[in-house]
Parts: C-alpha cells; sequence; structure tokens
C-alpha cells in the first residue's frame, strides 16, 4: 500500500472514531440514583412470581422426580 | 494543524466529555441504593436432572420459549435436543464441523442454530420428517461465537472477525453488519423489545446497537479483559457482563455506565457464562473453576453456589418461565436445577 493510500485510511478511519464518540456524547443520560430505584422497583414487583426466588413446591416441580407411593 | 492532528484532538476532548457526563450523573451506586433493600435469601437449589448424553465438552446450550426444550452443543459434533421433564433426548443433529461454540433455538421451535470455528452459522427445521439442513450462513471472517433468532426470518450472529450481522434466513445473506469492536465478539443478547442488543468482545467493551440502522449507539467501558457472556435484563434498561477478569458487572443503558460490579477477592476464575432469574434478581454466573455463583443483582452479595459439575461451566440458562437453571459443562453433562 502507498505511503499516501496508508495516510488516507488512517484518516479515514480517525474521522469514523470522531463521528462514533459524537453519537455516544450526545445521549441524555438519567442519574444512578433514579437508575438503581427504576431497578429496584422492577426486582420488588415481580419477586413474587420469581420461582428461584421464591421457592418451588415439590408438588408444583415438573423437574423433581415423582417417586411411586406405595399404601401400606 | 494537519487533519490527522485536528481529528485526534476532537476524540481526546469528546471522550473527556463522555467521562465527564457520566461522573455527573454518578450520584449513587446500586449497591448503595439498595442498601435498604431486604437481602436475597440464602439460595439452595438441588440438580434435579443430570443430562447425560455428550461424549465430548458442552460449549453452549440455549432454551425453548415453550419451557420444556432445549437445545445443547459439544465438541462431539452433536446438537441434542432434550426434553428437560423427563431428561430424555428428543433430537440429534450430527454437525458437519465438530468445533461448536454456539447454539440457539428459534423463538418457534422450528428450528435451531449452530456454529464455530467453520465460521458458518447453520440453520436446521427441526419440524421436517428427518431434520434438513435449511441455510448455511457464510460471511463472516472468524469463529462464530453466538446466534440469536429474532424470527424464523432473522439470526444474530456475534463473529471472533471482530463483526455482529444480522441475517436474512430467506436469502440467506447478510442484511446488516455491526462495525465497532476491535477484538473477537464473543456474545450478545436482544433487547427485550427486539429493536437492539448488546455485545461483549474481547476488547474488554460492551456496545448497544440499534438493530435496523446497524448503528452502535453506546460503548460501555470497566471490564479489563474478555467478555464472554452477556445478558439483558427483563426490564431493558441494563444488562449483566460476565468476563474473564473473573466479574460480573451490571451497566444502565440511561445512565450510561456501570451501576454495580460483582465480584469476590477470593474468585480468580474467569466468568464464562450467566443467566438471571425472572425478576433479574439473581444472577447465575458459570466460572472456569467448575462452579455456578449465584449473586444478588442488587446488593452484589453472593447467596448461593451450584457445585456439581467436575469441569468448567460453560454455559447457563433459565428458561422463560423462570423455573429452574441449566448448567453445561465441559465435564458433558447438563444440569437442570431448582
Amino acid at each position: 500500500m502507498s505511503s499516501k493510500m496508508q495516510s488516507s485510511n488512517n484518516i479515514a478511519q480517525a474521522r469514523r472514531t470522531v463521528q462514533q464518540l459524537r453519537v455516544e456524547a450526545n445521549i441524555e443520560r438519567i442519574k444512578v440514583s433514579k437508575a438503581s430505584a427504576d431497578l429496584m422497583n422492577y426486582c420488588s414487583e415481580h419477586a413474587k412470581y420469581d420461582p428461584l426466588l421464591m421457592g418451588i413446591p415439590a408438588s408444583e416441580n415438573p423437574f423433581k422426580d415423582r417417586k411411586p407411593c406405595t399404601i401400606l | 494543524m494537519g487533519e490527522m492532528e485536528q481529528m485526534k484532538k476532537e476524540a481526546e476532548a469528546l471522550k473527556t466529555q463522555i467521562e465527564a457526563a457520566r461522573k455527573a450523573v454518578h450520584d449513587t451506586d446500586m449497591a448503595s441504593a439498595a442498601s435498604g433493600v431486604a437481602p436475597a435469601p440464602r439460595v439452595q437449589l438441588k440438580t434435579r436432572k443430570n443430562l447425560k448424553g455428550h461424549l465430548a465438552k458442552i460449549y453452549a446450550m440455549h432454551w425453548s420459549t415453550d419451557n420444556r426444550l432445549m437445545v445443547s452443543a459439544s465438541q462431539d459434533g452433536k446438537l441434542l435436543i432434550w426434553d428437560s421433564h423427563t431428561g430424555n433426548k428428543v433430537n440429534a443433529v450430527p454437525l458437519k464441523s465438530s468445533w461448536v461454540m454456539t447454539c440457539a433455538y428459534a423463538p418457534s421451535g422450528n428450528l435451531v442454530a449452530s456454529g464455530g470455528l467453520d465460521n458458518m452459522c447453520t440453520v436446521y427445521n427441526l419440524k421436517t420428517p428427518v431434520i434438513k439442513t435449511v441455510k448455511e450462513l457464510d460471511a463472516h471472517t472468524g469463529y462464530l461465537s453466538c446466534a440469536r433468532f429474532l424470527s424464523d426470518t432473522e439470526i444474530l450472529t456475534a463473529s471472533g472477525d471482530t463483526t455482529c450481522a444480522l441475517w436474512d434466513l430467506e436469502t440467506g445473506k447478510q442484511k446488516t453488519v455491526f462495525l465497532n469492536h476491535v477484538g473477537d465478539c464473543m456474545c450478545l443478547s436482544l433487547s427485550p423489545d427486539m429493536n437492539s442488543f448488546v455485545s461483549g468482545a474481547c476488547d474488554s467493551l460492551a456496545k448497544l446497537w440499534d438493530i435496523r440502522d446497524g448503528q452502535c449507539k453506546q460503548t460501555f467501558q470497566g471490564h479489563t479483559s474478555d467478555i464472554n457472556a452477556i445478558s439483558f435484563l427483563p426490564s431493558g434498561n441494563a444488562f449483566i457482563t460476565g468476563s474473564d477478569d473473573c466479574t460480573c458487572k451490571m451497566y444502565d443503558l440511561r445512565a450510561d455506565q456501570e451501576v454495580i460490579g460483582y465480584q469476590d477477592a477470593a474468585l480468580n476464575s474467569g466468568v464464562t457464562s450467566l443467566a438471571l432469574s425472572m425478576s433479574a434478581r439473581l444472577i447465575f454466573a458459570g466460572y472456569d473453576d467448575f462452579n455456578c455463583n449465584i449473586w444478588d443483582s442488587l446488593k452484589g452479595e453472593k447467596v448461593g453456589v451450584l457445585s456439581g459439575h467436575d469441569n468448567r461451566v460453560s454455559c447457563t440458562g433459565v428458561p422463560p418461565d423462570g423455573m429452574c437453571v441449566c448448567t453445561g459443562s465441559w465435564d458433558s453433562f447438563l444440569k437442570i436445577w431448582n
């Protein structure tokens, strides 16, 4: 590659980097306190529906191996 | 000043601006904000099923949306479809290339996909009388590390060639290529609304992409090594990453930064995989040290561990109904826990 091509490639790359950084710089950000509060709300609202958090009664557990019952 | 000089100066100024903007909203961190929240209970899960069938290391697994079937991929050169309730194998798909690194189940349940060191993503139809290869997606110039179906007509892939791509399954061609990472892309996760996805790469960065316009919208720093695992929270505003730097992190999209880290001085193995419980309160993270550690996502504390594998835990998955967690390992077994 000629050095002229190389330097124009480098400039193209640098332009893309700057363009990308402009996109990333221009977003609106919210406070971490608000982001955390929203997440805490999500978790607490959905906690009661979370089987791994609440536990699963044996009778409702499709993965638990059924043992045969013997009537004595 | 030459243009190159000018570009460098502007890039530095923009980076400084981004850091300042992030700092300006960093009025707390998640653990501090959650200090008043009751701790998650100690989580003690039992192995309910031990799925034996693969003859070599398992590299990936993915649940079907029916909460019952799952697909696993092993370097024994097979995809196995399991009925997780009975532990039975429903299907076996022989792979052309045994160097598989990822597998995926389509939301419809009709298709599965696999890929790896062959640089291709192969899509199979499970519903034809004999399982058929329907497409070989061939355009990546590096290994396929992750694939996820959006539907029966679109699939997203992540590759060691540093790109991600959206493919049209009818034409077999790439619709959009996502260019910005400077290291191998190792993982991806679709947002719940399917308009965006996040990717993790060996450049230690996570990136948020708009699926339709192909743009990288945000870049997240913090990890100091390869990001091997990534998962969106069901709320759609945050995602978790797992890395070779032995930590997991939660990043919030709207705050544009890391909000909490999950690490322990005693842990010095890389994170290979991760999955979230339904409420997102629990993170199941698979490690190189053969364990899967369970973290309280809000408080950053370890609340349990899944021990039982005899080799690295390579993949983890929770089905959509949240009823269990599945771990897959280099020991060739999959375990179902709840």
